[in-house]
Parts: structure tokens; sequence; C-alpha cells
């Protein structure tokens, strides 16, 4: 069978896309959810486990006094009310990474509910609104053995680990994104980066995607323009990237479109995405509808948090980083364009933290993004991670302002700086970089290249004041470098009586 | 009229993993009859206002506070499995999908 | 000497307190009664003869060192098959959980051991406590020992029929229904439902969490007041226990012994009298209340209007938390697994394992209760059943406005003959009518031997308000004393 695609500007003139997702993020709590196993990731299958998290007969749950802060103050973050009194309820269904074949989470009862984060696409504020956000447990890990590429597909049978399982879940499901038009994928994907700052912020999860310690699942459906009725939605899931985020909603919109172009219906149903072909394949189909049979745990007690302790965590937040980003850009003048490089780049703590020790707004961005950003590159790591501290590139920066480093050696400085040589004045002494401040020294390293080169002395004098450059690399070359180029030239001119 | 059909047990088995015999069905069925019929009859009780109890002694705000406590040995862990491989538990291949 | 065997707790305690008797001595000889009975009464499924010896040494050692012993130290107990128990092995008695050997305690296990007690073994039950009559167990029933052809009750028929048979003079049931008290007033002991949350259910393998509550048993109230004092309390792996301190039960068990129960209003549940109750049981027990109005009680009237839906009320909600509940038992981390013969998928093994795993009593449970959570019917059968449960605990709430206890025959018939009911699941159901409401309400209640009808055993049930486990055992100590020891017939 033949169709023809239709290409992505086509279906948004013809359908409105509603999205929605749902985030799991893993909290950064020292135990589980329910026991006081650790939760540090990595390590020896199975050593993290207790009867609790392995669901043996006979444990009971003890719930996280951290966890539940954690997902209060993210429930805060996001603007969301606070329950007054809510319960963990059992969601019940069976699956070997599920030790006790229910999860303990929330029902119809979350932690927080009703809020919005907003977010900013290309110039945009889009205000995506917060359902519910609720605390659960994570599920083992499980390694499907004998298929292809270690998918359950083909596999021949399979091993669990329980190491992750009862690690502390909040998930943030949003309400449903409408009227985004065009810029559904990247609203999507906007929404996440956000969420993601926002946790990271609060210092309560590492959310790191590539870990799993971030999760997503994109619900996408479309309608005719101008329709009133939603349609089907799908899941998907196996989102493990920003980037993913947004191919996804737009590939998922691009197939749904296809089918509806034709008269078909879209199936509700679970689709897998596919990070290398960035298409999306549809879940095996269950043979009977899910029946969760959520009741209340009766083995946890009701959550109620105390109004004045919820008032004080929210008056304890962080600033938030939207609201941080648009006061830094303001005091830093900064374009939207230069103030989303330094975002994207990672930069904005290092650079905070550099005007902070007192280099300019100017010079910080310079260094972060030019040179260290670089090398963070060539080097394959997060620039945070680079070996030079704010601290040291405001020394650095204030040396070259000083006058005692040119730019070419302060970036020498820097490696030594980088390769543990000390602070930059460390590294400038040691190596002997201070830029030839003495008038006398320069003076006569002046005067022999006067001397040396008759021609060029013609030549300036007879007014082609370019011809100084070569007088000027010569002194360069006799003082190895550490002079200030400008000021040889000045003193050069000085010395033959022409005026600069 | 029976308060349930055949074809009710046999779903309420598949949910909870009972690979119920015909045989068993059959019996299931009647006596299940038997039973929600009898309980059917709590629904004659008027219970509007009225809130649903979860927990006998309720007692709120029941948290541990965020501390590690020692774990099992994965010797101790995996001891009880029927199947184990590389320090796993080994079950047969997995049909559904993860949820 | 006397037989170790015959003695009360407080009195074999006292005997090694005093090295008068050794714990070795006091443990050998529960294990040769043990061996001397056991082929006929069946109570026990697993003895741990070595590990009871080594404990009993242990608690000998101690006291040859000058320690200060437990209050029970050296006396052997038998703890319900329910509990976990490390390195031993902890069946439910279900083929299920056949050789699985849980690599922790349960908190009362480590309890009774912190105190001295010695595990002598685990008792038979229904299988996943469910059941009334213990013939629900994989392993086969177990004989009462007043008639070896009649049931001991259930689900912790082994734990009562382990102290009428002289093979343990403590024990430890859980009880979710009525599965510690009804076996205590079939087989003429005593067992106490204490108030929920007031012992630790964690390493109680659950059947209903929101019911089960591990219960002490003896063969005198005083005993099971001081088994009680020693495995209660908090325990924060419980998050439904309750962390306060228990109430002074021992004391109030020597007062009640005192028979003076001058101003005690003792209410009768109008809604109880029914035609069930077999003749015997209702002249035993209404002997019984003529005795403690002899000693100073009142007896008030009182109507509980909601009682008579506590039974069906219960058969929505327990069977609903144990279909959760027991889901983990899917041959995945512990326990049987069946079919994995290379060419099955994983969600036929765990289908065909769990068919195999339950018995039919458990797979009707589970079926009825996934059946009341089920899409569509929470609200019309577990949601209604948990408001009804509401509207019980408001009766219990009033009735102890005009009582300070409720009285009750324990159940409404003596000990039934083995195969009476199993066929027939409402009419063994029956056997818990009485007991039912105080587990949906919450509050304590114990059965206490109060007379023989036709030379079998009838229990007592006293009822008191939640928290209050002392005015109960000061009660069923009052009735112990009017009423008098009824000893079992030798076997
Ligand atoms: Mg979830
Ligand atoms: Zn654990």
């Amino acid at each position: 069978m033949t169709t023809t695609l239709p290409s992505y500007d086509e279906v948004v003139e013809r359908y409105e896309p509603v999205i929605g997702l749902e985030t799991h993020v893993e909290l950064g709590t020292r135990t589980k959810m329910f026991c006081g196993c650790p939760t540090d990731f990595g390590g020896a299958p199975n050593t993290r486990v207790c009867p609790v998290c392995l669901g043996l007969p006979g444990s009971l749950p003890a719930a996280n006094a951290a966890a539940v802060e954690a997902t209060i103050r993210i429930g805060l973050a996001l603007n969301c009310s606070i329950a007054s009194w809510c319960r963990f309820a059992r969601k019940n269904y069976f699956y070997p990474d599920i030790p006790k074949n229910f999860q303990i989470s929330q029902d119809d009862e979350p932690l927080c509910f009703d809020g919005y984060l907003d977010v900013d696409v290309e110039g945009e504020v889009v205000r995506v609104g917060i359902e519910r956000v609720h605390l659960e447990e994570d599920t083992g890990k499980t390694l499907h053995v004998g298929g292809a590429a270690g998918r359950i597909h083909g596999a021949t049978e399979s091993l669990v680990d329980y190491n992750r399982a009862g690690i502390p879940l909040v998930e943030i499901v949003t309400k449903p994104v409408v009227g985004t038009g065009a810029l559904a994928p990247a609203v999507a994907r906007a929404y996440v980066t956000e969420l993601r700052d926002v946790i990271r912020s609060l210092g309560v999860s590492d959310v790191r995607m590539e870990e799993g310690s971030l999760r997503c699942d994109v619900n996408t459906s479309l309608m005719p323009v101008g329709a009133e009725q939603w349609g089907t939605r799908t899941e998907t899931k196996n989102v493990n990237s920003l980037r993913s985020v947004e191919r996804a909603v737009r590939s998922e919109m691009l197939r749904q479109a296809t089918v509806l172009d034709v008269g078909g219906k879209i199936i509700q149903e679970t689709r897998h995405f596919h990070e290398d072909t960035g298409d999306t394949t549809s879940g095996r189909s269950k043979e009977e509808a899910t029946d969760y049979r959520y009741f209340p745990d009766p083995d946890l007690g009701p959550i109620a948090p105390d109004p004045a302790w919820v008032a004080e965590l929210k008056e304890s937040l962080p600033e938030l980083p939207r609201l941080r980003r648009k006061r830094l850009q303001q005091a830093w003048e900064l374009s939207d364009f230069d103030m989303q490089s330094i975002v994207n780049a990672g930069a904005l703590d290092l650079i905070e933290q550099t005007v902070a020790a007192g280099a300019t707004p100017a010079a910080a961005r310079k260094w972060w993004l030019g040179e260290l950003s670089r090398r963070a590159n060539e080097a394959g790591i997060e620039l945070a991670d680079v070996g030079a501290t704010p601290g040291q590139v405001a020394e650095l920066q204030s040396l070259v302002e000083a006058g005692k480093l040119s730019d070419k050696l302060a970036r020498v400085v820097l490696e030594g700086v980088l390769n543990g040589e000390g602070s930059p004045t460390q590294v400038m002494t040691a190596r002997g970089l201070e830029v030839v401040s003495d008038v006398g020294a320069l003076t006569a390293a002046v005067d022999e290249a006067i001397a040396a080169n008759p021609d060029i002395v013609e030549s300036i004098r007879s007014g082609r004041l370019a011809a100084a450059g070569a007088l000027v690399g010569a002194v360069m070359k006799s003082t190895r470098g550490q002079a200030d180029a400008k000021a040889v030239r000045e003193l050069i001119l000085s010395r033959l009586g022409v005026e600069g | 009229m029976a308060a349930i059909s055949r074809e009710e047990v046999a779903h309420l088995a598949r949910l909870s993993r009972i690979a119920v015999t015909e045989e068993e069905l059959e019996m299931l069925a009647d006596q299940l009859d038997v039973i929600l019929q009898a309980v059917a009859r709590i629904g004659e009780v008027d219970v509007a206002d009225i809130p649903p109890t979860s927990h006998a002694v309720p007692m709120n705000n029941v948290l541990r506070e965020d501390v590690v406590t020692p774990c099992l040995t994965p010797a101790e862990a995996l001891a009880g499995a029927p199947d184990v491989e590389d320090d796993r538990f080994r079950v047969p291949r997995i049909l559904q999908e993860e949820v | 000497m006397a037989d170790l065997t015959k003695m009360t707790a407080v009195e074999v305690a006292a005997l090694v307190a005093s090295g008068e008797a050794s714990a070795v001595e006091v443990t050998q000889a529960h294990l040769d009664r043990i061996a001397a009975v056991e082929d006929r009464v069946h109570a026990f499924l697993h003895v741990d003869a070595e590990g009871a010896i080594e404990a009993a040494r242990a608690v000998d050692s101690q006291r040859a060192a000058g320690d200060q012993l437990g209050l029970l130290a050296g006396v052997p107990v038998a703890v319900k098959d329910s509990f976990a128990t490390r390195g031993l092995p902890t069946t439910c008695g279900s083929r299920m959980l056949e050789g699985w050997r849980p690599p922790y305690d349960a908190t009362i296990v480590d309890r009774l051991r912190a105190a001295g007690m010695v595990l002598i073994g685990k008792t038979n039950m229904d299988e996943f406590a469910m059941g009334s009559s213990t013939e629900f167990s994989a392993f086969g029933p177990t004989y009462n020992p007043w008639d070896l052809n009649r049931s001991p009750g259930g689900s912790g028929g082994g734990s009562a029929a382990a102290l009428a048979a002289y093979e343990a003079p403590l024990a430890i049931g859980s009880d979710t229904g009525g599965s510690v008290r009804q076996p205590g007033a079939v087989t003429g002991t005593v067992g106490a439902k204490p108030t929920y949350g007031g012992i630790s259910r964690y390493g109680l393998v659950a059947f209903s969490s929101s019911l089960d509550t591990p219960g002490p048993a003896a063969r005198t109230v005083l005993d099971t007041a001081l088994l009680h004092a020693a495995i209660g309390g908090h325990d924060p792996r419980d998050s439904t226990s309750i962390p306060s301190a228990l109430p002074p039960l021992v004391e109030a068990a020597r007062q009640g012994a005192g028979g003076d129960l001058s101003g005690v209003r003792l209410g009768l549940v109008t809604e109880f009298d029914s035609d069930g109750i077999e003749p015997g049981v209702r002249s035993a027990f209404r002997e019984a209340v003529d005795a403690l109005v002899k000693l100073g009680a009142e007896v008030v009237e009182i109507s509980c209007p909601h009682f008579p839906h506590a039974l069906p009320a219960y058969y929505l909600i327990a069977p609903a938390e144990a279909s959760s509940n027991l889901a983990r038992l899917d041959g995945v981390r512990f326990g049987l697994r069946v079919g994995d013969d290379g060419s099955r998928s994983m969600e036929e093994v765990m289908s065909l394992t769990r068919d195999a795993g339950f018995g039919p009593e458990v797979k009707r449970r589970i079926l009825l209760g996934t059946y009341a959570l089920s899409s569509g019917r929470y609200d019309a059968y577990y949601g209604h059943a948990q408001k009804i449960r509401t509207l019980i605990m408001r009766d219990f709430a009033s009735a102890f406005e005009q009582a300070d206890v409720l009285l009750s025959p324990t159940t409404p018939s003596v000990a039934f003959p083995l195969g009476a009911r199993t066929e027939d699941p409402q009419q063994m159901h029956l056997a818990d009518l009485f007991t039912v409401p105080t587990n949906l309400y919450g509050g304590p209640a114990i059965s206490v031997p109060c007379g023989l009808s036709e030379g079998l055993p009838v229990g007592l049930q006293v009822m008191a308000p939640t928290m209050a486990d002392d005015r109960m055992y000061r009660v069923a100590a009052a009735v112990e004393a009017a009423v008098g020891p009824l000893n079992p017939p030798a076997l």
C-alpha cells in the first residue's frame, strides 16, 4: 500500500493537536519510599533489597517523610493546591517487575493538584495546566534475554533485579494542552525541559533522562481544525530525551493525520517511540482492558499535611528557573537568543557565579561559552565538569583587565589551571607568563627592533603606519610574547616620533 | 437470576491470574453466585451521607525518617526463588508489554 | 515433680526463674508431649525441636549468669504458621509457600525470642487464614482434643488445639474475623483479639490488612494477658501500630481474678439473640452472665441495629483486601512455581502456579474480592461495605456509652464434626457471626471458657472499647474465676 505522507505544514493546517504529558521523576531521597534500602543508582543486582521492597509475605510499608516533603515542594513549585487529607491507594496488576503485584500509588486523592507551569516557546508564554502530582513507588528492572537488543519481543526469558523497586517516584500529569497548533511538539519539549529545571532547582532529584530518573509518556490526539470533540488519543512511551519528546509528538501527529486523512480510526493504545527511526510503533494490545481495582491502601494511614508547614515550605521555595532567567537576562542586558544559548550550554549557574566573583557578565559569558565550552565539547563532558571554577575564571579575567595577561596568555594560563597547576595567578607566576610591563626592558627591545629593521622604519616614517605590525611582531618574539602588543606599538611609534 | 455469569467468573479468574479449569469454573460460578446473593443484602442498607471506613484506628501522617537500614544479602534475597540466573530472579518470556 | 505440661505459663516461668526446673526440662517435656499426641491432634505443621532446645539452653545460661529473666522466660510458645520466622518454614497452610523459609522474623517473633520464650513450632491453620475449621489447610486438618472427630475451629485451630492438648502453654494466632477467639471457644482455651494496632502485624502474612490482628492465646486469662504484654506495643515497621503504651493488662487480669465486678455494666446485644444459637451454648452463656451479676455487675440490653450486616460486609472487605494481598504469591521471588517447561510464557506459568497453589476456599475469596473491587462494582460492593463498617463502628460507640463491655457467646455452636461444613461455605461462615463485628470495629475482644454443652466447651466473648484491652481482661478473668477452668480430657 502506498500512501502519500502529508507534510507537517499540511497536518497542522487541517488538524488541531491536543497533547498531554505524564512525567515520572525518581526522588533523590536517601532511602526508598516504603523501606530503608538505599536508593543509589547502579549496584550489583538484588543488593539493595529487603523483605519490604521484595514484597515478601508479611512485610509492611512505612512511608518516607522526606519523599512526602519533596512531593509537596514540587507541587508548590508547580502552583498546585496541596491536599488537606489524602491516602495512598493500591494499583493492582500483575507484572514480574512489581514485587507485590500491586503498586502503592495514589488514585483520586493526589497529594497535589490543579497547578500550572509557564513555559517560553518561540517568544510566547504557554501556560501548561497541571492536573495532579502524586507519590508512588518505582518498579524493578527487567532484563530480557534471548531476543534482539534486550527487547521484550522474541526474548526467551527475563531476569529481574529489584534494586530500583520501591524508589520514590513522583508522577506529574498535565491537563490537556490545547490550541498550540504547529508549536505542539516544541511546547511538549519546552514543558519537560522547564519541569526538569524546576525540579533540579528544588534539589529533590537529579532528573537525568538518560539514567531514567526522569521518564516521560506523551499523549497525542488530533481533531479537525474547528472541531469541538477531541480525537482519540494514543500514549507514547519510551521517550527518553528532550529531543525525543519533540520528535515523538511530531511523528505521532504525522502518523495520526495519515490515518485520519483516509478516513481511518485512531485506536486508543500504547505506542513505543524508537530513538533510531524517530517513529512510534504499536505496543502489543492487551487481551483485555486493564482493571487496576484501586482501593485505599489499608497498610498506610492518610497524609494530612499541616497547612502551616505547607505555607513554610512554600515560603522557602528557591527562586524558580524561569523567573531567575528573566531577572538575569535583564541584569546582563542580553537578547532572548543570547540567553537561550547560555541556558542550552548549561552555563547559567557558572556565569552567575563568575559574575558574583567579580567578572563582568560579558567577560564571564565569553569565557564559558567560548574557550571553556569548546574544551567541554572536545572532551565530551558537561561544562560544569570542565575543571575550572567560576572563581578561577573571574580571577583570570581580572588579570587580563589589570593588563597582566594578554588574551592569548590568558588562554595559556587557563590551560595550566585545567591541568591542576593552581590558581590563575599561581600558574602565571610559575610559568613566568606575566606581561612585560617594565618600560626600561621594553624600550630596549623596541630600540633593538628599530635598529635591526631600517627598511621597515623607513616605511613607517613615510606614513605607512601598518608596517609597524612587523616591528611589534619582532618585539613580541624577543619578549616571548609577554609584552602587551598595544603598548609595544605605541612605544615604537613614539620612539620613531610618528603620530599613531 | 444468577448474580454472576460464568463468563464474568472467567474474567475474574484472568484478572487474578488463576488458570481455572472448566470444571472449577462451573463450581466456582455456582458458589460465588450463592455468596454474592447473600452479601448483596447490604445493598438494602441506606448509606447515603455515611463516610466509608478504610482504617479501623485512623492515624494521620505516620511517616518514617529517611534513614538507611540494612538490606538482605543477595543470597538471602534469592534463597527462596524458584529460579535464579546471574543474581536475578528468572522468569519465563513475558508476553505483555510493561505497564 | 508435677507434670510440667499441665502447668500454666506463670507456674512454669516461676519454676524456671527459681531454678526448680530448667528451661531445657520444660521444653523437653513439651516436645515429649508433642511426640506422644501429635499423630492424633496434628496441631503443628513444623516442630522445631532443635531450635527450641537451643533457645531453652540460652535461657538456662542467662539464669546461671545471674541475668534478669523475662516474665515468661523458658516458657514454650506455639506460633501460627502465618507469622514469618527466620529460617523456619512459614507456609500459611498453603502449597503455595511449601518449603519457603523467610529471611526475617515477624516483630512478635522478635519480641518473644527477646523475652526468652521458646518457640517450639509452627501451628496448623486454614490456608491463608481463610476458614473456620482448619480443614482448609493444605496439609490436613487439626483434630479437636476434646473430640478427635470434631474440628478445633479456625483458622487458628492448630494453636488452640496445641493448648488444649497440652503441647504448649502459650500460643499465638491471628484474628481477622474470629480466628483466635472461635478456636479458643471450641477447644476450651482462651484467645484474644487485641485492639487493632495494639500488636504489630509486621511479619504476619496479610489476609485482610485492615482487619488482621495478631492475638495471644493460652489456657488461662492471666497467661494470655502476660503474652499480650510481652509481644504488644508500638512497632514503627507497622504504620497502623498505635504509638501509645499498652494499658495495664496483667494488673487488670489479676484484679478481675479477685472476683469483684461492682458497678461494671455488661451489655448484651439484642441482635445477637438469634435462633441460631444452640440451646446448650445459650444456657452456658446465661449461667456465666448470672455468675458475673453475683460478682456485682449489672446487665444492660443494648441494640446494635447494624450488626446483622457485619457478616456480609466482612465477606466483601476481607476478600477484597485478600485478593490484593495474595497477588504477590506468583512464583517469581519465593514459593511454588508450576508449568515452567520452557514453552510457556510468564503469564501462563503464573496462572498455572496460582491455580495449583491455592485451595478452593482461597480461590473463591480471591475471585469474590476481585469482583468487589472491579471497575463499576466498587461502589456497590467494597465501597458500600466500608460504609456499613462505619455504621457498625457507630453502633459500638453508642453501645459503649451504655455499657463498659459487651458480652456474647463466642460462637453460636460448639465444635462441629469434621467435614460437616466444608461443602457449604455459608454454614462455615456462620461460625464467625459473633466475632466479626469487633474486627470491623477495631476494638479488643476475648473468648474465655464459660462451661460445657454436651461435654464440649462453650466460649464467652468479652468485647471492650478500642484501647480498653485491660477492661476486657478484667471481665474475662472474673468469668474464669466464677466458672473455673475446663479441663480437657486426657488424650
Ligand atoms: Mg504512575
Ligand atoms: Zn527495601
